[in-house]
């Protein structure tokens, strides 16, 4: 047993459960009497609704209840609820549990079918009859922010939703005094997140009891129980909402509340028995949120030795028919877009526009990937166009360690709170990563790699990640007589390890072994007060307030112990399970005989144990996020004649402050590298003229498969944050965000002779073809 | 994403197949290994009737050498195939092919007559049977008939299998001394149908070409043979300039469609790329050197 699990590399406490089939995912829930439903969607972008006919539905064997829109309660039937409010918003238009009127994108469910099977409800589908007008679709980005364009709400003069402008400094006045200007369009477009699990609501309501329980693949089962209580009209405490394990959730389950989160559990308690409905994978890529599109006109302002004097970044952000979670997306961007570099004036400005297409939200790097793409490809071309090595532009504008905290001039992140990058060392990221891709010896190399023939470029990219913003999460912690520690936290897990992750800071607390520390997560019947996993937040909140209320518990152990031991709390020990007197191991008390004497049949309690049991409850409420950085940098090789290419090296340095456990620290590292290599070459999303979606298929719409994605060497750094007590920082989202600037800086260099410049993702062999051609056939633009 | 209503029927044996289709026609659908025709059902893009699931026919599946035959029955995993020492010394083309179709979970399903009968344009075998003329043979009410790839494939997903036909065996002709084969494909993931894949078949009479086949998949309906390029390539000398002028020669004469994957261009350009390198390795492997 180690004296300290904090930083270990031990195997996950929930992985001989989950790889040996015993998983408990929304669609194992099997509850006695169980109806399946599915959802007849629009088949077009833009249409109004004139008459839905249910008769033959209805009618069909297996059949019990066909819903449209008129028949849903009125507290039910407008829009839905918007989640994050901003000033900037101000058609923060929301979707609605069933359409009745109007659809304004591809999916939108328009009725409900419950049935004895899915088989069934499926087999109904077919008989629902719908006359739509179909009205012009808004598809195009840049076609759809333009006056005149078809209006996606009819109530609105044009598709803009929001307009938005954060400045630092001064930009005009640099840019007007700059010696170098240079300008670049970059574009990023749609993907899916894709989790294996897709998303799913299994309902059961209980008559007497009036209590409803919801399994729901979400990622704020908490948020979702307050939403349901509201909108159904129960109280918090009759309603209770289990996100059980998780097949991934990257941010699209985080909506609250979709369509069916709400038409599952009303469906449940209208028809008085269990209602399940799992999301099949075409429903997914036209129901469950979207993200990525967006357009950057970006300019950056240099002095002669490549020193940053201002960047500017006008930007297009897509959102989709509705705009229900917010701007987190496009506020992300332009807050991440300065990245490690001293930018003493900048402009960051969008339009957030709807589209008749599927909505947006965030999903893992939110908006990230795009900032990084736009800034680390304008320090490429800074370093191209001034004739600098690329990576000494970079060390010139590096923050310094000795200069944080740093202020990025009165930007505004998207918890709303001013951006001041705690800590972080990014010269030493920087100087590792290089080392350890050997750049030094690059140009050398590359020239071997020609003469044989090859094709062969270095990339490299840095970030800074905003992570762990508030506003709080909290954990309960109970000592139980048997000596096994349970805890119970407010987020919810879909993979992330916080089984293991948290139990190691509850371990080194106590004193007992990690497996005997069980945790739940993202049960509102277990812990009610919480705000969900999201902005790679969870082991930061979450894992602090599990270590203020393991230290709790272990102060409350040190005393009901001192009176056990007849010792000074001050002389007392936790390990392997026991507390004993400091150099006597003999004098010794279990810490489930602790517990047991922490809640005794009769006596008294002192005041000081503040109750009784060897419990806490602790919350964790953070002034602002804890900025992690890291850098990325690969060997990437070209076939020009096919346009194929494969990585050879890939690197990673990441800081993300202590780590708690190297091993899912790396696994979640190499998960997002595996993402953003999708989301550089593979994946996605294609709307013809008309707003069909053309990639519904994992035929079409290509994920990287093991294939694809090489072995990444994962090193680190760490250093701490000054904003939370473990001094840790948020890791869910590094791994995704730097790679389409990756492999845009990679490609460049394989393909300097024709003078490739990469302005977009994700690319394709084809795609990557036609630019080579354009390059060789073009001059190359100012 | 649950099929439409169907009937099921598993026969045990061709004769007992031939019945059934022959009593449901048009409404029945032969399920081999599935691979295509279950997601299909499950998009209800397929509603046939009756599923006539062909899978317990254990006479169908077999790899045997007969004559100057290679005979494979319909119903063999391609899986088997693969592992086949047999194959891969006597139709190595076949062999070498049929590693890009899928991952090893779809090949341990899916079977030979199953991609054959499919018709799928983007598909690997086709182009195999198509570079090796193979036969295709045929069981209907009124006997069995032995087709040429051009006779059997018939267009995007369309082959000359009528309702009442049931595919069951394919006959790869073994090649002579000094021929060798090639497949190569571009796919946009391991696994992925073809963007543009290329069989190549090439005999070597000393420096010069004896006889060439070259085969398309990716760029038109179906398996494309470039007989005009093979024509010119009979004859001549086995050098870098012949085969590159060749295959650009074959893949200016295709004609293949823009979709989200790759332009028409892309395909073509990659045809003729492809067509070279298969030339040369098949060339290669003929036991002739490049010049």
């Amino acid at each position: 047993m180690p004296t300290r699990w904090f930083g270990e590399r031990i195997p996950r406490n929930e992985d001989p459960r989950l790889l040996t089939g015993r998983g408990m995912y929304v669609d194992d829930v099997r509850r006695p009497g169980t109806l399946h439903a599915a959802f007849y969607r629009s088949p077009h972008a833009h249409a109004r609704i004139l008459r839905i006919a249910t008769d033959q539905a209805k009618a069909l064997p297996g059949v019990v209840a066909v819903v449209t829109a008129q028949d849903l309660p009125e507290r039910i039937r407008g829009p839905l609820p918007k989640l994050i409010p901003h000033p900037a918003l101000v058609h923060h238009k929301t979707q609605v549990a069933l359409a009745g009127e109007v659809v304004r994108h591809v999916g939108e469910p328009i009725a409900l079918v419950v049935a004895e099977s899915r088989y069934i409800a499926e087999d109904a589908l077919e008989l629902i009859d719908v006359e739509f007008e179909v009205l012009p679709a808004a598809v195009d980005l840049e076609a759809a922010a333009k006056p005149g364009a078809p209006r996606v709400h009819a109530d609105m003069a044009d598709n803009i939703a929001a307009h938005h402008i954060q400045r630092a400094g001064n930009v005009e006045e640099a840019f007007a005094k700059a010696p170098h200007v240079f300008r670049e369009r970059f574009t990023m477009d749609r993907g899916s997140s894709s989790p294996i699990e897709t998303r799913g609501v299994v309902a059961e309501w209980d008559p007497r009891s009036h209590q409803l329980t919801v399994w729901d693949s979400t990622q704020a089962p908490i948020r979702i129980r307050n939403y349901l209580s509201d909108l159904l009209g129960l109280p918090q405490a009759n309603v209770r909402v289990i996100a059980p394990d998780i097949g991934g959730g990257f941010g699209p389950k985080i909506m609250m509340c979709y369509p069916e989160e709400i038409s599952i559990p009303w469906a449940a308690m209208m028809l008085e028995r269990p209602v399940k409905w799992i999301e099949d994978r075409r429903e997914h890529f036209v129901a469950t949120n979207h993200e990525r599109l967006q357009i950057h006109d970006a300019e950056i302002a240099v002095d002669t030795d490549g020193r940053i004097l201002g960047v500017r970044t006008t930007y297009l952000h897509d959102c989709g028919a509705y705009c229900a979670y917010g701007l987190t997306v496009p506020i992300v961007s332009g807050t991440t877009l300065p990245g490690p570099y001293k930018i003493p004036n900048y402009h960051a400005e969008y339009r957030a526009v709807f589209a008749n297409k599927t909505q947006t939200s965030p999903y893992r790097g939110a908006g990230r990937p795009h900032g990084v793409f736009v800034m680390e490809r304008l320090m490429d071309r800074v370093a191209r166009e001034l004739g600098i090595d690329r990576a000494e532009v970079r060390r010139r504008n590096f923050i310094q360690p000795h200069e944080f905290p740093y202020d990025l001039g009165g930007l505004i992140y998207q918890d709303g709170v001013r951006l001041v990058y705690d800590s972080g060392n990014y010269p030493e990221v920087f100087r590792k990563t290089m080392d350890h891709i050997g750049y030094a010896d690059w140009a050398a190399q590359k020239a071997r790699y020609r003469r044989e023939g090859r094709r062969v470029g270095l990339g490299f990219a840095f970030y800074v990640e905003g992570t762990g913003i508030g506003p709080y999460e909290g954990c309960r912690i109970t000592v139980e007589p048997s000596g096994k520690v349970y805890v119970a936290t407010s987020v919810g897990t879909q993979g992330q390890g916080h089984y293991t992750s948290f139990a190691q800071i509850v371990a080194d607390a106590l004193g007992t072994d990690v497996r005997d520390v069980i945790v739940t997560t993202g049960d509102s019947g277990a812990f009610g007060w919480g705000t969900g996993t999201f902005a790679s937040r969870a082991a930061v909140v979450a894992g602090n307030a599990v270590a203020l209320a393991a230290g709790a518990v272990r102060q409350k152990t040190l005393q009901v112990a001192a009176t056990l031991l007849e010792a000074r709390g001050d002389d007392l020990e936790l390990a392997e399970g026991k507390v004993f007197v400091r150099g006597v191991p003999g004098r010794a008390v279990m810490l489930g005989q602790v517990a047991a004497a922490a809640n005794p049949l009769r006596g008294v309690i002192p005041q000081e144990w503040e109750g009784p049991g060897l419990e806490a409850t602790r919350y964790f409420a953070p002034p602002s996020g804890a900025f992690a950085a890291g850098c990325h940098a690969a060997l990437v090789e070209v076939d020009t004649e096919t346009g194929l290419i494969r990585f050879l090296r890939y690197v990673v340095v990441h800081d993300c402050g202590p780590v708690i456990n190297p091993m899912i620290l790396e696994g979640q590292v190499r998960g997002g590298v595996a993402q953003g290599i999708g989301n550089a070459f593979y994946e996605k999303l294609v709307y013809d003229e008309q707003g069909q979606l053309l990639t519904q298929t994992f035929m079409d719409y290509l994920l990287p498969t093991v294939a694809e994605v090489p072995p990444v060497e994962v090193d680190h750094v760490e250093t701490p944050s000054p904003l939370n007590p473990l001094g840790i920082k948020g890791a869910g989202e590094a791994g995704v965000i730097p790679v389409p600037a990756l492999v845009a800086s990679a490609l460049d260099d394989a393909l300097s002779e024709e003078g490739v410049r990469i302005t977009e993702m994700p690319l394709s062999p084809s795609r990557l073809r036609e630019i080579l051609r354009e390059a060789q056939t073009a001059p190359t633009p100012a | 994403m649950k099929p439409a209503p169907f009937r099921y029927v598993a026969p045990r044996s061709v004769d007992e197949t031939l019945a059934l289709l022959a009593e449901h026609g048009a409404e029945g659908k032969i399920l081999a290994g599935g691979q295509s025709l279950v997601p299909l059902l499950n998009m209800r893009l397929a509603r046939p009737q009756v599923i006539v699931d062909i899978n317990g026919i254990r006479s169908l599946a077999y790899i045997r050498r007969k004559d100057d035959h290679l005979h494979v029955g319909a119903l063999t995993r391609q899986r088997a195939v693969e592992e086949s020492a047999t194959v891969r010394r006597q139709v190595p083309l076949l062999w070498e092919a049929i590693r890009f179709v899928g991952h090893p979970q779809i090949r341990t399903r899916g079977t030979v007559g199953g991609s054959l009968a499919h018709a799928d344009p983007s598909a690997e075998l086709p182009a195999v049977a198509a570079a090796l003329d193979a036969e295709l043979v045929v069981r209907s009410p009124s006997g069995e008939r032995a087709l040429s790839p051009g006779e059997f494939f018939a267009g995007y997903l369309t082959t000359a299998l009528e309702p009442t036909d049931l595919l069951t065996e394919i006959r790869f002709p073994l090649l002579p001394e000094r021929t060798g084969t090639a497949f190569v494909e571009v796919a946009r993931r391991h696994g992925d149908f073809a963007l543009v894949g290329v069989a190549a078949v090439v005999r070597r009479s000393d420096g010069t070409i004896a006889e060439a086949r070259l085969a398309f998949t990716g760029v038109g309906p179906g398996p494309v043979r470039a007989r005009g390029a093979e024509g010119r390539l009979a004859g001549s000398a086995g050098t870098s300039r012949v085969f590159a002028d060749a295959a650009r020669e074959a893949a200016a004469r295709l004609d293949p469609e823009s979709e989200i994957h790759a332009t028409a261009q892309y395909r073509r350009d990659v045809a003729a790329t492809l067509a070279r390198r298969a030339l040369e390795l098949a060339w290669q492997r003929s036991g002739g050197r490049t010049r």
